[in-house]
């Protein structure tokens, strides 16, 4: 029995910080901090000495272009010339001219020097943005001078983790891919996030990749390199210098959660109601991960990372061989291709309008159509080749979906591409509230149950500190998804959860409860749901589905789940 | 003011290596050049911002202006720069 149940506590021996928890493992590791892009501070002052200012910015760049040339030399002497290249035009954009005669207009102006770099190496990247193109794809390497010198002009500690020796536990403010891109995963014993809410980009990739990971850990500034620390993801807590009774309290629930992942019976309830456990996947190289594990295939197939890092939109060709390969990964397994989700906080250079002042409510998903139809017929056209090449069908659906026409216009644009079981993603209220009209056209829906929490509740999915409304469990966020899964029940065809709440064994209890055939999650996730829903029959889970619905807000909505859940569940998953 | 007009030969237009190559040797020169595309404002030559931000394709006309003793030589050297097709030369 864990000997850490309850309220956690400060100890003698170490203090604990408290967040919220990602998957349901933990580890015990020495800390890395990472630092984060410096934060240019809103207040700061007009500098005293113009001159001076001037000058310490002109330092900042030709220190950072320097680093950048050393850095160049480093990769042509190792025959990576392509890297050379981009290291040496970086540096010359560092060295520009330009930047340091515009900078040094606005602190003459009155500009504090940190607020001059951002504000015209800003411009430049806006610039660069709207021409699209090779241009578009510099402005990472600009913004990463930018924070470079910006760090320099502050005396801050420059972005970015030092290379890992050893499992250790990542502490940061918040993580962006970018921090994280060449990182050894295999020495990342756990991540931890002062910012970010549980559906940041930081959690969904702890989660893709089984990397315990608590966010939004207050007071986690204060721990140092080298701090040894336990990260409990199940508890959303990290203790400094744990006591040795929770050491061992994570080490057997690791031992447990290694136990469950050996298991690969088929998903079922308790009185055997067959459950669809499907995998959340977004590159080829996920799909190799996936599809060895015991899922019944994919459930979500993001496509837009092929569309990533790009400049203009992949070819049919580059396409259906990354389609072909994932189809053939999963042989006669269902695998689900949602069509490009692009906008909101997925731009891409070429299929992002660069003014606007609300993405998350503009031209993203499927909407794309509306301005470039050639986009999503380059991307049905590469799944028929696909068809072709595996001999195997893919599922296709449309993200961002409002309407029962634009569902209709979808299928019949997929279907006239070959397509055979088409469906579109329930992610938006009105779509839910019309499931049944949406299902008289199409084959199948899947709720995105992230963006239909977020357009639910009007809260920004990345505005961490809004994390208690933007919560599946909210009972209005239930009520829609009942609708949906109702609608299905009706027509008999599948309404399938692709968001990562499919994930949490509580909620998958719900979901399935509420008439949802299938649920998609990352790999990691599955074998505790499968562990939960074998310990209840259907009508359990329809019995804890109606209690959550039942309640008034989110957090008694959960309660009165987990009250339902059997105990044996709750003790071995630390629920 | 001494000028000249020419068309861009590198087919990727006046980006990338070429506008890299370009810069170079503007500042190199030591004379203070700029180029304008199409009767728009003249920018500084030998910065690769403003002047990758001309957006120059292949084939466009750019008008390069200089001043000094030196002008009439570097903006020649410069005008042979840009007939050529820089992207095509073979990697350093």
């Amino acid at each position: 029995m864990p000997a850490d149940d309850g309220a956690p506590t400060t100890t003698a021996q170490g203090r604990t910080f408290t967040g919220i928890g990602v998957g349901r493992g933990g580890a015990v590791g020495p800390v890395v901090l990472a630092h984060a892009a410096p934060r240019v501070p809103p207040g700061e002052p007009s500098p005293d000495d113009p001159e001076a200012a001037k000058e310490k910015v002109a330092k900042g760049f030709a220190d950072v272009a320097a680093n950048l040339r050393a850095r160049a030399d480093t990769a042509a002497e190792a025959g990576v010339t392509a890297l050379a290249d981009i290291l040496r035009a970086t540096a010359q954009m560092a060295e520009d001219p330009a930047l340091l005669e515009e900078i040094g207009t606005l602190i003459d102006a009155g500009t504090g020097p940190a607020h001059a770099v951002e504000q015209v190496v800003d411009q430049f990247a806006q610039m660069f943005l709207a021409a699209g193109g090779y241009l578009a794809e510099r402005v990472t390497d600009l913004r990463s001078v930018r924070d470079r010198v910006v760090a320099r002009v502050l005396g801050v500690a420059e972005p970015g983790i030092r290379p890992l020796s050893e499992p250790s536990v990542i502490v940061a403010e918040d993580l962006s891919p970018a921090d994280t891109a060449g990182l050894d995963l295999a020495n990342i014993a756990a991540i931890v996030t002062r910012m970010g809410g549980p559906t940041s980009h930081t959690a969904i990739i702890a989660a893709q990749l089984g990397i315990p990971c608590v966010v939004r850990a207050e007071g986690v500034g204060a721990l140092v390199d080298g701090d040894l620390v336990a990260v409990d993801a199940a508890h959303g807590t990290v203790t400094k210098d744990p006591p040795r009774e929770l050491r061992e309290s994570i080490e057997r629930r690791v031992a447990l959660l290694g136990d469950l992942a050996a298991d690969d019976a088929p998903a079922a309830t308790a009185d055997g109601v067959a459950v669809q456990l499907l995998a959340n996947i977004g590159t080829r190289e996920d799909a190799d991960r996936a599809a060895p594990a015991a899922v019944d295939g994919v459930g979500l197939f993001r496509t837009e990372v092929l569309f990533l890092e790009r400049s203009a939109a992949p070819t049919v060709e580059e396409q259906a061989e990354v389609y072909t390969h994932v189809l053939e990964a999963f042989d006669d397994r269902k695998v689900v291709v949602r069509t490009l989700d692009a906008g909101a906080d997925k731009p891409l250079a070429f299929a992002t309008l660069p003014d606007e002042e609300n993405p998350a409510l503009g031209v993203r998903g499927y909407r794309l159509v509306r301005r470039d139809p050639g986009l999503l017929d380059t991307q049905l056209a590469a799944l028929a080749e696909a068809r072709t090449r595996s001999g195997r069908s893919p599922w296709v659906m449309a993200p961002m979906i409002a309407t029962a026409g634009e569902a209709a216009e979808f299928a019949e644009r997929a279907r006239s591409h070959g397509v055979e079981t088409v469906g579109v993603m329930i992610e938006i209220p009105a779509a839910a509230l019309r499931a049944r009209e949406i299902l008289d056209v199409v084959d199948f829906v899947s709720l995105g149950t992230n963006d239909l929490t977020q357009y639910t509740m009007a809260t920004d999915r990345l505005r961490g500190e809004l994390a208690d409304l933007l919560d599946i469990w909210q009972p209005a966020v239930l009520d829609l998804v009942a609708t949906t899964a109702m609608a299905g029940v009706e027509a008999g065809k599948p309404v399938g959860v692709c968001g990562e709440s499919a994930g949490d064994p509580v909620m998958a209890l719900v979901l399935h409860g509420l008439g949802v055939t299938s649920l998609s999650m990352s790999v990691s996730s599955v074998p505790v749901v499968r562990f939960a829903l074998r310990q209840h029959t259907a009508d359990q889970c329809r019995m804890i589905a109606e209690a959550a619905r039942s309640a008034s807000d989110a957090v008694q909505a959960r309660a009165a789940a987990l009250a339902l859940v059997s105990g044996e569940v709750r003790e071995a998953l630390g629920l | 003011m001494p000028t000249r007009t020419v068309a861009v030969a590198s087919a990727v237009g006046l980006h990338a290596r070429p506008a890299s190559l370009f810069t170079q040797a503007v500042a190199a020169s030591g004379v203070p050049v700029t180029i304008a595309k199409d009767g728009g404002a003249p920018v500084d030559a030998s910065s690769m911002l403003r002047v990758m931000a001309l957006g120059v394709k292949h084939g466009e006309e750019v008008t390069l202006a200089a001043e000094g003793d030196e002008a009439e030589r570097v903006l020649d050297e410069l005008v042979e720069l840009l007939s050529t097709d820089l992207d095509a030369e073979p990697e350093g």
